[in-house]
């Protein structure tokens, strides 16, 4: 009962659409602010811009209340130094996580100065920071004064790999002793995505759901003039939608699904949902926007859809405290994120590799398994039901497994480490580093344009993702203030509606999972493993063909599945920065995972340096910045933000 | 079994229905239509019905749709066979999967 084949089978026909159709119908909105993304960084932006009293508008894709990678909930806040248990000063902990090669250190400080104050401001609205009910007392961590759970994460060193350098760990300055850092946080997150969506509609925030943007609107539609609004397309009725705005916060995701397409597991076949087809990002880069570290990718570790999805022990996406043991009960020396590990996730490719070794001598017998029936029962609930049961997809695996007849304190869960291969070097994705230029704004290149969360270039998590995006909308707010009203250019709102439309002139031709897959085909093939000049030509070469030839073809039946072919569009023009960025690197780099065949040398000094990528006049134009370009941390961050109160006391 | 009439029917999409309804518990309020971030769903044209899975191959089985329903029971999430993960009594060595 439910799906549509019964549907169609008891009615004898297809439902009708739902909704209205409102194909070629416009709607105008004014904003001083317009927030794209309704995700947590989007919610923060266009509340924290609110709470100016500005006039706020938030455009999201899905639902606001849960829409976003945080959306179904978070179970770690994560660099939180500030924090009153925390043995480490904020500044000192965000220097040092600034220290690993093309990270963001604009937003870690950001985040290091202002998630505490994120973290506190969600309590008063009505989310769930402390084990108020005392569910967890006695469990390690714990504070019986905040009743805040300090989780074992990062307890020495912020690494997930414990790498030889550094297992003994870092000894900061303000933390001589080597007390355990206490920088993150157990949080009850599954709370927080409604409550900022109240908290929006109560500070006046215009929340427009199931509203896809498509492009950024420029002063005379110049590339790389000032950012005046955008365009969006309702998924439901196919109206088309016209911001105008005196400032706009990009809050979108990078892309998801770049390389890898399961036609049948479409939504299910990488980390992330489909909706993260890297939109944002190329609406900016059509309008001029700089990008950097685009080049970068990572090799998909967990849920590509060909694989499990249950987080089910250390390797695969850990969980805390719990021992993985062999099918004969023999410990296996993984790290266990756990407190007699300072938290490491992973194990060394050494250890990996040692372990492989045993399993074909027989020393080890698989599958192994997380041994739940070995904790203590404290911090057995901890990690079942606090940690898995408020993240964000593995809420509902818990609650799947409780309902099966799991039993934590009885079975051992099974983990699919080996049984299970690897990930091919071609199924990889593009959200490890590359977005958008900013700066000690958090603004873009382009004036009236700011980032926020996973939209900006290196991002990190969720608590990253909710301090940038609130800075990012009290940046824009002030900048708001201080501009004239936004005047667009009919014209590139007409050529826009023109693009948007196209697939539903069409009533056949090629859909919108063929043309993904092609996509992703291409750039596994060409911009994977082997990267050389040719290959990438090569790549070039078959998206172009792609966009003259398949593209042209393109159709959807509804608003629904145009949303979806937009966002192939979307894609394609992704994978093509990309693209353009690897041929622009000619030399490999470890922590870019970026391997050149015809450049091998790894991490030469003259190239250790960002990229920078952009579009000017319609040509692709590169440029550099040296390592650390945001300059001393501390110093930037004090003089951006000689107003900076803390935290928010009501309005 | 014979059938006096087929319709010539497409295959069916797979997994084809990442959730169950049940349809005595489920009073049709929608809830699910609107939390599901890809738009699984569709309301049902018969008010007061369960939705209907119209986008069963984009579910991200982000579990939403469940963990927010008002209705315990009305809908339950139903894993693809190839992703229903395992587990084994400590004790017995018993094997069960979901």
């Amino acid at each position: 009962m439910g799906t549509w084949h019964d549907y169609f089978k008891e009615q004898g026909q297809a439902p009708d659409w739902p909704y209205p159709i409102r194909f070629d119908q416009e709607q105008e909105i004014d904003a001083d602010v317009l927030v794209i993304g309704g995700g947590i960084a989007g919610c923060w932006a266009a509340l924290s811009a609110a709470r100016q009293g500005l006039n706020v508008v938030l455009v999201e894709k899905g639902d606001t209340v849960r829409s976003g990678a945080g959306g179904p909930g978070c179970d770690h806040w994560c660099d939180v130094p500030a924090n009153p248990l925390s043995n480490v000063d904020p500044d000192e902990w965000a220097e040092h996580m600034a220290e690993r090669p093309y990270c963001n250190g604009i937003g870690i400080q950001i985040q290091c100065r202002e998630n505490y104050d994120t973290l506190l401001e969600l309590e008063q609205m009505g989310g769930k920071i402390r084990d108020s009910g005392d569910e967890y007392v006695g469990a390690q961590g714990r504070d019986e004064k905040t009743k805040f759970m300090i989780s074992p994460r990062y307890g020495r060193i912020h690494s997930y790999i414990p790498v030889d350098e550094t297992t003994k760990g870092k000894t900061f300055t303000s933390n001589p002793e080597q007390k355990r850092n206490n920088v993150v946080i157990r949080v009850w997150g599954s709370t927080f995505k409604p409550v900022l969506k109240r908290e929006c509609q109560r500070l006046g925030v215009k929340i427009f759901d199931r509203v896809m943007m498509t492009s950024l609107l420029t002063e005379n539609g110049v590339q790389g003039a000032r950012v005046v609004g955008a365009t969006g397309l309702n998924s439901r009725t196919g109206e088309f939608m016209i911001f105008k705005s005196k400032s706009a916060i990009l809050a979108t995701s990078g892309a998801g699904s770049m390389w890898v397409i399961s036609t049948e597991l479409g939504g299910y076949c990488n980390m992330m949902s489909r909706t993260i087809s890297g939109d944002g990002t190329v609406m900016a880069w059509k309008a001029g926007a700089e990008l950097t570290t685009m080049e970068s990718t990572g090799i998909l570790r967990i849920a590509t859809g060909y694989k499990h999805k249950w987080y089910t022990g250390a390797g695969d996406a850990s969980y805390e405290n719990v021992p993985i043991v062999d099918a004969n009960g023999k410990r296996v020396p993984f790290p266990i994120q756990g407190w007699v590990d300072a938290g490491y996730m992973v194990p060394t490719p050494e250890v990996e590799q040692a372990v492989r070794e045993k399993i074909l001598k027989g020393e080890y017998e698989l599958p192994f398994y997380g041994d739940f029936p070995a904790m203590p029962d404290v911090e057995r609930r901890a990690t079942w039901n606090l940690m898995l049961g408020e993240e964000s997809t593995t809420k509902i695996i818990i609650k799947t497994f409780n309902n099966a007849g799991y039993d934590p304190s009885r079975d051992l869960l099974q983990n699919y480490r080996f049984i299970e291969g690897s990930s091919l070097p071609q199924w990889r994705e593009a959200s490890y580093g590359g977005g958008l230029l900013v700066d000690w704004d958090l603004k873009t290149t382009l004036e009236g344009l700011y980032a926020a969360g996973t939209q900006m270039f290196a991002p990190e998590d969720h608590s990253y993702a909710a301090a940038t995006g609130r800075y990012a909308g009290r940046k824009a707010a002030a900048y708001s203030r201080q501009v004239g009203a936004p005047k667009i250019s009919r014209e590139q709102v007409a050529l826009e509606k023109a693009r948007v439309y196209a697939p539903v002139k069409r009533s056949r031709g090629m859909e919108w999972k063929e043309l993904h897959a092609g996509i992703a085909r291409a750039m596994q093939y060409y911009c994977s493993e082997f990267k050389t000049e040719r290959l990438l030509n090569m790549g070039l070469g078959t998206l172009q063909k792609i966009e003259e030839e398949s593209v042209p073809l393109l159709f959807a039946l509804d608003p629904h599945k145009l949303m979806r072919s937009l966002e192939d569009l979307s894609l394609l023009t992704y994978a093509q920065i990309i693209i353009h960025a690897s041929l622009a690197r000619k030399a490999s780099s470890a922590p870019l995972n970026f391997q050149r065949i015809d450049y091998p040398t790894l991490d030469p000094p003259e190239w250790r340096k960002y990229l920078t990528i952009k579009l000017e006049n319609g040509k692709v134009k590169t440029g550099e910045l040296p390592l650390a370009f945001w300059g001393n941390m501390k110093n930037q961050y004090e003089a951006h933000n000689k107003d900076y109160t803390g935290l928010y006391k009501g309005k | 079994m014979t059938k006096e009439k087929l319709s010539a029917m497409p295959n069916v999409i797979t997994p084809n229905a990442p959730v169950i309804f049940n349809p005595d518990i489920c009073n049709g309020c929608n809830t699910c239509v609107e939390v599901c971030q890809i738009d699984v769903f569709i309301p049902n044209p018969e008010k007061g019905k369960p939705p209907i899975i119209l986008h069963p191959d984009e579910c991200w089985y982000g579990g939403c749709c469940v963990n927010d329903c008002p209705r315990p029971g009305a809908i339950a999430l139903n894993w693809p066979l190839q992703q229903r993960g395992y587990w084994k009594n400590k004790a017995t060595g018993e094997v069960q999967q979901i």
